[in-house]
């Protein structure tokens, strides 16, 4: 019982602090969805981070799989780049992807081995 | 109340994601949940937003919610990332780069995909 209550905890504050973070780079950066870039690579990094370490069961579900998992988002970014591809900006597309998958990758590897 | 309702809807989101994870078996340790939850949520984000966007007078709060906070809630980056690494460090190197190819690029046609069902749907409406 207690662990649906701990996802559903965690997935409350992870959108609300994603959806802060979008509000805050939506003023400094019009052109460019930096909210998304930072939520997911600080996310990747963070649970990352949290898969190396072994933490408890119940760590993993509230600040993992809820507020990471929430914190996080896939959806926004292939929408997003989508747009990108429909307005014939490619260059920007493709940077855009990159920069995602690369450091989101990179980030996840170096914060799991610093959690070990 | 923007915040409480993407918070609300976000809430719902990671439950049902984590109902899925639970429902979904990882054969052979492919993680086939996220690809499945990243796909349809990227295909519904798209649909949703390009309906949203012909109906001014739903409230914004309330479209917000639904995007911002359910579906982008449902799906998630972080875990693909991670498990990412962790196929990787089992040197599951096919799996790793199956996983990475299906979630760019079935991510990227989901989302083409539902903003094209949003304007067929409204030609056939217009016809």
């Amino acid at each position: 019982m207690t662990t649906p209550l701990l996802v559903a905890l965690g997935g409350f504050f992870g959108a609300v602090a994603r959806y802060a973070v979008s509000r805050w780079a939506a003023r400094r950066s019009p052109r460019f969805p930096l909210g998304t870039l930072i939520v997911n690579l600080l996310g990747s990094f963070l649970l990352g981070w949290l898969a190396g370490s072994g933490a408890a069961d119940a760590t993993k579900l509230l600040v993992g799989t809820g507020f990471m998992g929430a914190f996080t988002t896939f959806s926004t970014l292939k929408w997003e780049s989508v747009q990108m591809m429909q307005q014939r900006q490619w260059t920007k597309a493709i940077a855009y992807l990159a920069a995602t998958y690369l450091l989101g990758g990179c980030l996840a590897w170096i914060g799991y081995h610093v959690g070990r | 109340m923007v915040y409480l309702a993407v918070g609300i809807a976000g809430m719902i989101g990671a439950l049902v994601r984590y109902g899925l994870g639970l429902v979904v078996p990882a054969a052979h340790g492919f993680p086939f949940a996220t690809l499945v939850i990243n796909w349809t949520g990227s295909f519904s984000l798209s649909w949703l937003t390009v309906v949203f966007t012909r109906r001014p007078a739903w409230p914004p709060w309330l479209k917000t919610a639904v995007t911002t906070g359910f579906v982008g809630s449902y799906t998630t980056f972080s875990t693909l990332s991670v498990e990412c690494v962790e196929l990787l460090e089992h040197r599951q190197w096919g799996a790793a780069a199956v996983y990475i190819a299906a979630s760019l690029f079935g991510g990227l046609f989901a989302a083409w995909a539902g903003c094209a069902a949003a304007h067929l749907k409204r030609k056939e409406e217009m016809a």
